[in-house]
């Protein structure tokens, strides 16, 4: 065991499945010498040469397009985009392409590749580097799609995701990259993608959050007395709605807790699903704390955009008021 | 300080049988054995009947849109005659030719083009990726296939194909930039037909050449006339060298000509003139071959008969083969979506005819009632 943050854990996570398959490769925007700007990927190029940790040309469209066909060609590339902003020249890859690949070619092909992206505010970065977009992905058919909220669940979680013979996209928290510190097993294990962890149990009322922002439910849920389950999604898609229905079930209330912007925010979707199958159970209509449907704002005022504690206890005592 | 020049160079153009009949005995001599010249020009006239067959099942509702390749059949043949047999060919959709000389059955790319995704489920040993619906995306898809084979310490490259106007998307050129400054073995292939649909090249590259684009990056250019099987012979047999050798891209521009329409769904005539579809026409690389295998005496008006009934036979079969495949099953919208189907779409499969998608039936009243009845 060791005390690691969540860079940490990722580091070590890329490390351990380096060693194990020679087949896994990492590349992207100063990752190499450099370590990645966030260092993510830290002594990975001394250690595993050039070959295997490579720095490419400052094109987003050309990492995912290479690294979709370095996966058809049979090895796992693990590309970084460096900021969540930055997706947007590699959408049509992931959306054209790597998500169907397996479709378009009933398995003849596949895409086994795992994109990692620092993911969401709070970190007073400049423009397009605070989003959150996980629901345009969740939203193709095609992708799974990763956000750990803990070191722990960050490197079973990637393990995971290299192992996976689908693509993945593998968003990591940025705010909670150092934030805290968690023992995490030197030994390699894994977390299944698909399946929630219920971080605290609770009986009148459940949270469902995933990412940076289970921190702030943490800290709502500290500030309560009533009793309050938190679920941590893990995994956007596929989502464990059995997680999230036993929990409603049982409480009759929920929120869900998001810094993605609300409307058609994947806690749109995930209402919808409890409305389907714990309708007769709901004590109160499923609340919502999200980002807005603006533009993510520059950082003076980003932590008026994301979720805090005092605006998810806000919707705690409105719900339990029905 | 005087001016100096910075860069000075040019690109070959390499023409050897031309449409007059000449031949340069010089480049061209002992390129291609006349035994191989009999076999792809078979190919070609095989290629240039499934066009016209494709052309008429579309027009009577046996088939959907298809693109015809009639006119650049010297190109992606005379590529696919040049690589190795595992080397990848990494294609859009107007390779037929050469994507035949690899071996894929006739009847996939019918069915591709039937609306069946079983059409792509290309076998492995063919090394030849799916049909590539959008533009100019594979070319990066090839920088990687030739990047894995390089990576594991394989001889294999990559030739991946594409047209003038994919030369105008941001894919094209960050392929070329990685493959160039990560010295990738990757043979660019453009079939320069003068049209992307109705757009022509002009407006794709003001340039004199698309050739030169690879030059930006580094990469060693070369054109050719592409309808010319020699020439593409040529260029290939250099570029593979490059590749295969010294793990350095190049970049071929075949010029050549879409005889027919972008596909079925289009029609031609309102956009070019007749005289230039002519003049093109007067170019056809099939035309060139025949009337070259007959002034070397390899070829006659009795083997032509018999080869047009051979044409004729193998399409029919291969639109016969198409025609029987069943129906694909309907639960092969959901099965394939990952390697293991997450509970929500095995639910949805499962419950697709039905109006409660994903609920629980013991919620509904009147499933309750009835339960209870």
């Amino acid at each position: 065991m060791a005390n690691l943050t969540l860079v940490q854990a990722i580091n070590l996570a890329l490390v351990q499945e380096m060693e194990k398959d020679e087949r896994v490769m990492i590349l992207g925007e100063d990752v190499g010498l450099n370590g990645g700007v966030f260092r993510v990927t830290e002594g990975l190029f001394n250690r595993f040469g050039g070959d295997r940790v490579i720095d490419t040309p400052l094109a987003e469209s050309g990492i995912i397009g290479t690294s979709i066909g370095l996966a058809m060609s049979g090895q796992r590339p693990v590309p970084e985009i460096q900021f969540e902003g930055f997706l947007g020249p590699a959408y049509d890859q992931i959306c054209s392409h790597a998500a169907r690949m397996r479709t378009r070619t009933r398995s003849a092909f596949t895409v086994p590749m795992t994109i990692r992206v620092p993911v969401g505010g709070g970190i007073h970065a400049p423009e397009l580097h605070s989003d959150s977009p996980e629901a345009i992905y969740a939203h193709q058919p095609g992708l799974k799609v990763v956000m750990p909220a803990s070191p722990y669940d960050a490197k079973g979680l990637l393990i995971s995701a290299i192992r996976d013979p689908d693509p993945v996209i593998f968003f990591e928290p940025k705010r909670i990259y150092r934030a805290f510190r968690e023992e995490v097993p030197e030994d390699e294990y894994t977390v299944p993608i698909g399946k929630a962890r219920t971080v605290c149990e609770g009986e009148e009322l459940t949270i469902v959050s995933w990412g940076a922002s289970v921190v702030q439910c943490m800290q709502a849920i500290e500030r309560s007395n009533d009793s309050i389950e938190l679920i941590d999604l893990r995994t956007i898609y596929p989502i464990d709605m059995d997680a999230i229905e036993a929990s409603v079930k049982k409480t009759g209330r929920c929120v869900i807790v998001h810094e993605a912007p609300r409307t058609s925010g994947f806690g749109a979707e995930i209402a919808t699903q409890i409305m389907e199958r714990c309708f007769l159970h709901l004590e109160a209509p499923v609340q919502r704390v999200a980002g807005f449907d603006t533009i993510m704002p520059y950082y003076k005022l980003e932590t008026e955009y994301l979720p805090d504690a005092d605006r998810i206890e806000k919707a705690i005592n409105e719900i339990r008021a029905y | 300080m005087p001016i100096t020049k910075a860069l000075e160079t040019h690109i070959d153009h390499i023409s050897i049988l031309d449409e007059h009949g000449s031949f340069d005995e010089a480049l061209g001599k002992d390129l291609i054995p006349d035994e191989d010249l009999l076999k792809l020009y078979q190919h070609m006239v095989v290629c240039r009947k499934l066009d016209e067959i494709a052309f008429k099942l579309q027009r009577s509702g046996r088939m959907g849109t298809f693109p015809q390749n009639m006119g650049q059949e010297a190109t992606s043949l005379g590529a696919a005659y040049m690589l190795d047999d595992t080397d990848w060919m990494v294609t859009c959709y107007r390779e037929n030719c050469g994507l035949f000389w690899r071996g894929l059955p006739m009847e996939k790319i019918l069915q591709h083009w039937m609306g069946d995704e079983r059409g792509n489920q290309i076998d492995r040993k063919h090394y030849c990726t799916p049909i590539a619906v959008p533009i100019g995306t594979q070319m990066l898809h090839a920088t990687g296939l030739a990047w894995g084979a390089k990576y594991r310490g394989e001889s294999q490259i990559a030739c991946t194909f594409f047209g003038d106007g994919a030369t105008s998307e941001g894919d094209f050129h960050e392929a070329m930039n990685f493959a160039a400054n990560l010295d990738i073995p990757v043979i660019f292939f453009c079939q320069n037909n003068q049209w992307a649909i109705s757009v022509p090249t002009s407006i794709q590259c003001s340039a004199p050449t698309v050739a030169q684009r690879g030059m930006a990056y580094g990469v060693e250019c070369l054109q050719c006339d592409g309808n010319d099987i020699f020439a593409v012979a040529w260029c290939m047999k250099k570029a593979i060298e490059s590749a295969r050798d010294h793990n350095r891209p190049v970049f071929i521009e075949a010029v050549t000509y879409r005889l027919g329409d972008h596909t079925t769904a289009d029609d031609a005539r309102r956009y070019r003139d007749e005289e230039e579809v002519a003049l093109w026409q007067s170019r056809d690389p099939l035309k060139r071959m025949r009337t070259f295998l007959e002034s070397k005496g390899l070829w006659n008006d009795a083997q032509q008969a018999e080869l047009d009934e051979h044409a004729e036979a193998t399409v029919t079969a291969a639109v016969e083969r198409a025609e029987s495949i069943e129906t694909p099953s309907r639960d092969d919208i959901f099965n394939w979506t990952f390697a293991d189907i997450p509970e929500q779409i095995a639910t949805q499969r499962d419950t697709m005819r039905t109006t409660s998608i994903g609920q629980d039936p013991s919620q509904i009243a009147s499933e309750q009632a009835t339960t209870q009845a």
